[in-house]
This record gives structure tokens, C-alpha cells and sequence, in this order.
């Protein structure tokens, strides 16, 4: 008798734990590699959507979110497929936010979400192939495609007049694509580039590769590579040795990492990353409030990329990734009430009502084509040492 | 002015770099080549020892940094070199004691001690990448230029500047010293000579009442200060990462050989050679050939021999060209 009332009241309690489910959700960055100094932010974003989730207990009838890390390593696709592979068959997470670099994305795209049938939102992989890769719906990405971000590059370097410059690109998915990008964007505005030469991480010593870049010349040099790599190299020997005195950065080497390591010495430099002056991004760096870097590189994308997985799973009414893959571009886009950071109990509420809503988040989400974000960017300047906002494209 | 430019330019990225790294190469190159000539085998656990000795003193430079212990314009890790010295001598005795010994005893085959070389080399790549980790370390600071490649320009109204780092003055200036000392040793002190004589003639030392394992003591102890001074100074001027340190190898095996295996001036010169290849295949000519060629002649491509990934790969060439055709090195040396 005894035996059985145990039994009962334990049945009972497993009972009350299922109806509030603990979701899941794998968060796969590189913790470690060449962009380790951008993605605790990164990560700081995702986590403090879920949070934001969890605290309401709106999520179909009162679930909790929590967030499984992995190392992507940025680099090693093998290594990130791995970690992926154990997010999904051993610890169970519905969908990952995630992965960073364009090259370990596809991998894990590839070898894990698509055979599993898991939804992934990257907050951060940019390369252009990515567009076209097989996903079965399941893929996404807030950040835009690095077709995207050449264009505005160029638009950049034109309108300060800036006809020719060197180019050099961190030699991966990444760096290629961009750096094509940028090249036919460029030309195509009348722009020369004087030379395209890549540039492999991890070394000590960058001398003979700015003696290259310097011998073609150029106004300015583009470095389409990492902050925490050999971009950080190629910029030490260009001014070390007086090769070029201002740069051109994109995304990949915009951080705080960049002026702690440059100060004054990069002064005129431009460049930009993604970004936007929507009163989302002010909300999100608010909402923060000094927790984590708030305008670092990708981590308002990264708050939006959970956001989007959990408004999905509250559309869909179901944290199956089948179910609610078809959800996310309906909750990211118009019609619908304009959600903004801090805004997700309210978002949850609305589609439990069964009502629409327009996700613009921290960085005006708009998702086009195949899913990934239609792109705005900061343009930024170095003064005194220091990152300047000049505008937003 | 035009040939002035020219000349400025082929210094600012080929003389002054190349002087630089052929120096560190030497000074690699002349540890090699000790223990080759005295202890007879190739020692593959080089790079890693170099590797270790770094760590040491960039420990020491972080403690003396903490203390705000410094040497004004200078880095401090000149401060710290001496307890890095000391701590690599510690590390290579006690490996002598407890792997060498074993096999001299045995008069194993130099094949052997190539291999077992090989096994001390992994050993010390998993100590110094468990105590100090596999990532890039920078602990170069102090005045980072004598002269800026802008105070150049301003200077004499060249079109080119020209940079001089201060790791590169330091690299240049000890590297001249170290290879004084150690040649001074070698030819005017007793234990150098006995090292000479025991490297000639192994038997006739031993006749003559050289201990022989003072003899190993000593070699190993002045190895261990070579690849440290080595090691600092190519961390100083480029950076620290126990990957390149090991790969570093190559042209230091290579400067060795392409000098003669075994002989002290030929690593020095077969250092530069090395260092000199390296930079000039690579390098692009273009700048330079713009301010010497008359207007129609000026070329349109980079004039580049070699893209700089196959910077390894000059290393190799010359390796295998001196192997062909002069197997003893440029100097007399032995043959491998």
C-alpha cells in the first residue's frame, strides 16, 4: 500500500513537471578560436532572450527555456559538427541559435540540422553560399549575406572617393566570400583593386604578406579577415612598417579588440558591420545595461535569433522543429504588431491569442529569400583611438 | 632620389626584417650544430626546447611586470631572459640524466638518438602548450621603434619610409654579442677547447683525460642559453605561439646544413642565407623596380617569385640543392 501511494504521488509529480516542459536550446559559438572576444557577447544576447522567455511562463502554457553551450571553434568543421551532434542526440535541444562562422555553419547545416530534422538560426554566418545551401526550410539567419555587405562596402569606399585599394582576405568560406563580394561590387562602381591576395591565420609574422600589399599600392587597405587572427597581424605589419596608415574593416574586425590593440595609430580608418539605428538596437543596449558589451559585433543578433526560435515554437504552438520552421518567417516579418526587445511576454501573449506580429528586435529583422535578413550596417570611423558611428545604410 | 626610394624600400622590407630573422636563425642554427658536432645526432626537440625556454621567460617577464618591474624604453623579458636560460639549462639536464644518458651508455646508433629526440620533442610540446596554452602571446613592451617609418619620411622628404623596430635593434645587437662570447669561448677558454678537441676526436679526447660527461654538461648548457636568447628574441620582434615555434625547425635545420652540420661560422652564414632566400623569393618587386626602371619599362605585375605560403617551401630547395650538390655545406661541415 505504502509502495503504491509512493508510486502514485511520484507519477503525479512527473505528471505536473511535463505539462511545464524545460525546452532546450543549443547555443553553438565559437568559445574558442579566432572570434573568441565576440562571442560571450553573443551568447550574453541569446541567453538574456531566453531568460526574458522563461520569466514570463507564457510559453505554450508556462515552459522555461534554458541554453545548452557549445564550442563551435569558428574553424574546425569537424570539431563543430561533433558538438552539434551531442547538442542534438544527447542533451535534446529543440533548435540551436547558432553557429558563428560561415564555413563550420554549413558543416553543422549539413552533417547535423538537416538530418535531424533541426531548425537553426544563425546569428552571425555571412557568406554568400550559404543562400543557395540545401536546408529543407530549416536554416535561417538574422545576420545578411556577405553580398550584401560588399555592396555597402563599396558604397562606402566611393563615396569618400576612394578609387583604389589592396585587398586581403582571411583565407576561408568567409574570407572569400566576402572578398569577391567586394571586388565585383567595387569594380563595378569604378573602383581598382590592385591586388586580392588571402591570408592564412596563425602566424607570426605578416611582414612578407604586407610587403606584397604594399608593392601594389593602394589609397587604403581592405582586411576582410578576424580581429583576434591574422587580420590583427596584417594590420601590425602594415603599420610597423609604414605600408598603409588607414584601413577599411568589415564585420570580422570590428570589436573592442581593434582599438585596445590600435589606439590612435588606425585614426581615419572606416569601416562597417552589421547594425542598425532602429529604436531596437537602443532598447536591446538599455535592456543590458552593462551586463555584457550590448553594441559588440552580433550580439543583438544573437538575442534576436532566440527570440525568433521561441516566437516560432509559441506560433506553431509546438517545440517540434517540423512544426514550427514554417512559422519563423511569419512572426520576423509584416503584418502583424511591432515587437522590440523587452516586448517578448507581449509577443508570446498575442500569438497565444492567435494574433500577428512583425518581429523587429534589436536589429530591425526583416527575413527575405531563403531566409536570411535583408542587411542594415553601421558605417563606422576610428577618432582618437575610438569607434565612431557615421551612419546607417 | 628615385634610387634612394628604391634603396629605402628594399631595406624597410627586406634588408632590415631579413637581417633580423637570419640573426634569430643563426642563433638557432648554432645550437643545432653544437650538439650535432659534440653529442652527434640531429635534435628534433629544438623548436619545443626554443618553445620552453620562451615560456619561462615570458612567465617571469608577466611576474616582473606584475611587480612593475621594468626597463623604461627596453621590454622587460631582457630582464627575464637570464631565469629563462636558467630554467631551460634545468630542463635540458634533467632530460640529458634521464632519457640521453641511457643511450650514450648503449652507444646506440645516431638514427636512435634522431628518434628518441623525436619522442622528447612531443613531450615538450604537450608541457608548454598544458602550462602556457597553444594561443598567440605578445610580451614585447617598452618603446616599440627606434625610428617610425613617419619620423623617416618627415626626416629626409623621401617618398619611402623606413621602420626600425626596437626588437630588431635588440635581435641584431645581442645576436653579435652572444655569437662574441661563444666563439671567444670555444677558442680561448679549457672547457671550449675541450669541446673542440672532443667534437674532432672522440678517442684521442677521451686519451688525453677529458671527462666526457662535462663535456655533454657544458654542450647542453650552452645550448640552452643559444635557443632561449633565440626564442626571446623571435618572440620579441614577431610574437609567441608554441606552433610556430615548432615549425621553425625547418629553417633552422636548414641554415645548419646549408652551412655544415657541425660548423659554428657556417651556421651563421647559412642563418642569413636561409633568412635572405626566404625574404627576397617572396617579396614583391614592384616598388622597388618602379624607382629604378626607366617609365616604359616599369613592370605591371607584382614581380613576385613565390607567393609568400611557400615561404617554407624555399627552405626546403635549398635544402635539397645543397644535399645534391655540396652534401658537407658551403663551410666544411660533416656530411649528414
Amino acid at each position: 500500500m505504502k509502495k503504491l501511494l509512493m508510486a502514485t504521488a511520484a507519477t503525479a509529480l512527473f505528471a505536473g513537471v511535463a505539462s511545464a516542459e524545460e525546452v532546450k536550446i543549443g547555443v553553438i559559438l565559437g568559445f574558442t578560436g579566432p572570434i573568441e572576444s565576440l562571442t560571450p557577447h553573443m551568447a550574453a544576447g541569446a541567453e538574456l532572450a531566453m531568460k526574458e522567455v522563461s520569466d514570463s511562463g507564457l510559453l505554450l502554457g508556462g515552459d522555461t527555456v534554458t541554453s545548452v553551450r557549445a564550442d563551435s571553434t569558428c574553424v574546425d568543421s569537424a570539431a563543430a559538427t561533433a558538438a552539434a551532434e551531442r547538442l542534438v542526440t544527447s542533451d535534446g535541444v529543440k533548435a540551436i541559435m547558432g553557429a558563428d562562422c560561415s564555413g563550420v555553419t554549413g558543416a553543422i547545416l549539413a552533417n547535423v540540422a538537416v538530418p535531424n530534422g533541426i531548425v537553426m538560426i544563425s546569428p552571425s554566418a555571412t557568406s554568400p553560399a550559404l543562400s543557395t545551401a540545401e536546408d529543407n526550410g530549416l536554416f535561417f539567419r538574422t545576420a545578411p549575406s556577405d553580398a550584401r555587405q560588399g555592396v555597402v562596402m563599396s558604397d562606402i569606399l566611393i563615396e569618400q572617393g576612394i578609387k583604389s585599394v589592396a585587398l586581403t582576405y582571411t583565407n576561408n568560406d568567409y574570407g572569400k566570400g566576402l572578398a569577391d563580394a567586394f571586388q565585383s561590387a567595387y569594380e563595378a562602381a569604378g573602383g581598382t583593386i590592385t591586388i586580392s591576395a588571402a591570408h592564412e591565420d596563425g602566424k607570426a609574422d605578416y611582414s612578407a604578406e604586407v610587403g606584397a600589399l604594399a608593392a601594389a599600392g593602394g589609397e587604403r587597405l581592405v582586411v576582410a579577415g578576424y580581429i583576434d587572427q591574422g587580420g590583427a597581424g596584417i594590420v601590425r605589419a602594415a603599420l610597423d612598417t609604414g605600408a598603409f596608415d588607414t584601413f577599411h574593416f568589415p564585420d570580422g574586425m570590428i570589436g573592442s579588440a581593434l582599438t585596445d590593440n590600435f589606439g590612435s595609430d588606425i585614426d581615419g580608418s572606416t569601416g562597417q558591420h552589421p547594425g542598425t539605428d532602429s529604436p531596437g538596437a537602443a532598447k536591446y543596449e538599455a535592456m543590458v545595461n552593462g551586463a555584457f558589451e550590448a553594441t559588440s559585433p552580433f550580439s543583438p543578433e544573437s538575442y534576436d535569433a532566440a527570440a525568433l526560435i521561441m516566437l516560432a515554437m509559441q506560433a506553431a504552438g509546438s517545440t517540434n522543429s517540423e512544426d514550427f520552421k514554417g512559422k519563423v518567417m511569419d512572426v520576423a516579418n509584416a503584418p502583424g504588431e511591432q515587437i522590440f526587445p523587452g516586448e517578448l511576454a507581449k509577443a508570446l501573449k498575442i500569438l497565444a491569442d492567435g494574433g500577428d506580429i512583425d518581429y523587429v528586435g534589436a536589429t530591425a529583422v526583416e527575413l527575405i529569400g531563403p531566409g536570411e535578413s535583408a542587411g542594415n550596417y553601421r558605417e563606422i570611423v576610428i577618432k582618437d583611438g575610438k569607434i565612431e558611428t557615421v551612419k546607417y545604410h | 632620389m628615385d634610387f634612394l626610394n628604391a634603396l629605402v624600400a628594399f631595406s624597410n622590407y627586406v634588408l632590415i626584417p631579413a637581417v633580423a630573422y637570419g640573426s634569430q636563425l643563426a642563433l638557432g642554427a648554432l645550437g643545432v650544430t653544437l650538439i650535432y658536432g659534440i653529442l652527434r645526432f640531429s635534435n628534433f626537440a629544438h623548436g619545443d626546447t626554443m618553445a620552453f625556454g620562451t615560456m619561462v621567460t615570458i612567465l617571469f617577464t608577466w611576474w616582473f611586470q606584475s611587480m612593475g618591474i621594468n626597463l623604461g624604453p627596453l621590454p622587460t623579458a631582457l630582464l627575464a631572459l637570464p631565469f629563462g636560460i636558467l630554467g631551460t639549462m634545468i630542463l635540458v639536464l634533467i632530460t640529458d640524466r634521464m632519457v640521453y644518458r641511457f643511450y650514450r651508455k648503449q652507444k646506440a646508433a645516431p638514427v636512435i638518438f634522431v628518434m628518441v629526440s623525436l619522442g622528447v620533442m612531443f613531450i615538450l610540446n604537450g608541457l608548454v602548450r598544458f602550462i602556457i596554452g597553444p594561443g598567440d602571446r605578445r610580451f614585447a613592451d617598452g618603446e616599440r621603434f627606434i625610428m617610425t617609418a613617419r619620423e623617416f619620411k618627415h626626416m629626409t622628404g623621401l617618398k619611402e619610409g623606413l621602420a626600425l623596430k626596437t626588437t630588431q635593434g635588440i635581435t641584431v645587437v645581442t645576436a653579435v654579442l652572444v655569437v662574441i662570447a661563444l666563439f671567444w669561448f670555444l677558442n680561448r677558454t679549457r672547457t671550449g677547447k675541450s669541446m673542440r678537441a672532443f667534437s674532432d676526436n672522440e678517442d684521442l679526447a677521451l686519451l688525453s683525460g677529458i671527462n666526457p660527461e662535462r663535456v655533454v654538461v657544458y654542450t647542453w648548457m650552452i645550448v640552452a642559453a643559444l635557443i632561449t636568447i633565440a626564442g626571446v628574441l623571435y618572440g620579441l620582434d614577431k610574437s609567441f605561439k608554441p606552433f610556430t615555434y615548432f615549425q621553425l625547425l625547418l629553417p633552422i635545420f636548414a641554415s645548419a646544413i646549408v652551412g655544415g652540420l657541425g660548423n659554428p661560422i657556417g651556421a651563421i652564414a647559412g642563418g642569413f642565407v636561409i633568412a635572405f632566400s626566404e625574404m627576397t623569393i617572396t617579396y614583391a618587386w614592384k616598388k622597388v623596380l618602379v624607382y629604378l626602371m626607366p617609365e616604359s619599362l616599369e613592370p605591371s605585375g607584382l614581380v613576385q617569385l613565390l607567393s609568400t605560403d611557400y615561404k617554407f617551401a624555399v627552405s626546403f630547395v635549398i635544402l635539397i640543392i645543397v644535399l645534391l650538390f655540396r652534401p658537407t655545406g658551403l663551410f666544411k661541415g660533416k656530411s649528414v
